[in-house]
């Protein structure tokens, strides 16, 4: 079976971005098969047959063998985002069906690039009040990154509690 | 009168499809069966409800050998409880509804000055 081999970095605030390519990659007959680091491999598909969803969460397996009882597949985890597919044939296919889940999905990224920022900015402090072997302005920088995708998953988080509010 | 608010759809379509015990995908083809297609819930969805339903006593996970390979929930006597106050409740709401509604369609010329 034909396969390929895409090398794309994409940030972690564009998750919705990047569910929005593999989609489209599947649209146009290419399933995601296997997933790495920056690295995703697609394998030939009829053109629509795979609906792709991915999300943040911690390694659970009660999760994974629920996810698989509703007919979806597990494609691959990468650091804390799982990735899977579902035929489409089986219908419409998404892992939130509701705002307050939306929001709770959003949160739990939050809280995982706040914990990764607050770790880099304190080690980049600490390794430049004592200069080291590895260059401090690395840690600095993955902070700056990491708060910025905060901000950025912040501002997606808000934009749904205000629509919630306009809802309720 | 009641010490809990209104239920959620996705809430109540859980509830009643607990009367009889159920696993999760069993819940939401029932929930997308009952409402006509209307209320879809999605996996990530179910599965915190489920935990949160369960953290509040309203349902419980049947043990591993009633369930076999799949988990299994059932409704406890509180979730029973709950679901019969809300049927309640949206029973008010519609007898309400229809009463003031239906009068004014049937005698609706004689309600306008």
């Amino acid at each position: 079976m034909e396969t390929k081999t895409v090398h794309k970095w994409l940030w972690v605030w564009d998750f919705d971005k990047e569910e929005d390519w593999l989609n489209e990659m599947a649209q146009e007959g290419w399933a995601l098969e296997s997933v790495g680091f920056c690295t995703y491999t697609f394998r030939r598909c009829e053109p629509g047959e795979y609906i792709i969803r991915l999300e943040m969460r911690s390694k659970d397996q009660d999760y994974e063998d629920f996810l698989r009882e509703t007919g979806a597949e597990l494609i691959g985890r990468v650091f804390l985002w799982i990735y899977c597919r579902r035929k489409a044939e089986y219908g419409p296919f998404d892992l939130f069906s509701d705002i307050d889940s939306k929001i709770a999905h959003l949160q739990r990224i939050c809280r995982v690039l706040w914990i990764a920022g607050l770790a880099n900015l304190l080690i980049g402090l600490a390794n430049s009040l004592n200069p080291g072997f590895w260059p401090s302005w690395i840690n600095l920088l993955c902070a700056t990154l990491l708060m910025y995708g905060l901000g950025r998953i912040q501002g997606k988080k808000e934009a749904l509690e205000k629509e919630r509010r306009l809802h309720e | 009168m009641r010490d809990t608010p209104a239920l959620t759809e996705a809430t109540y379509y859980i509830l009643l499809s607990l009367v009889t015990p159920q696993h999760g995908y069993g819940i939401m083809q029932q929930t997308e069966a009952l409402s006509l297609g209307r209320v879809r819930l999605a996996a990530g969805t179910l599965y915190g409800a489920l935990s949160a339903l369960c953290d509040k006593g309203w349902i419980r996970p049947l043990s591993a050998e009633d369930a076999g390979r799949r988990k299994e929930y059932c409704l406890t006597d509180k979730g029973m409880e709950i679901l019969k106050n809300e049927v309640a409740r949206l029973r008010e709401l519609a007898d309400n509804g229809e009463a003031i509604l239906g009068k004014e369609n049937g005698d609706g010329d004689q309600n306008r000055t």
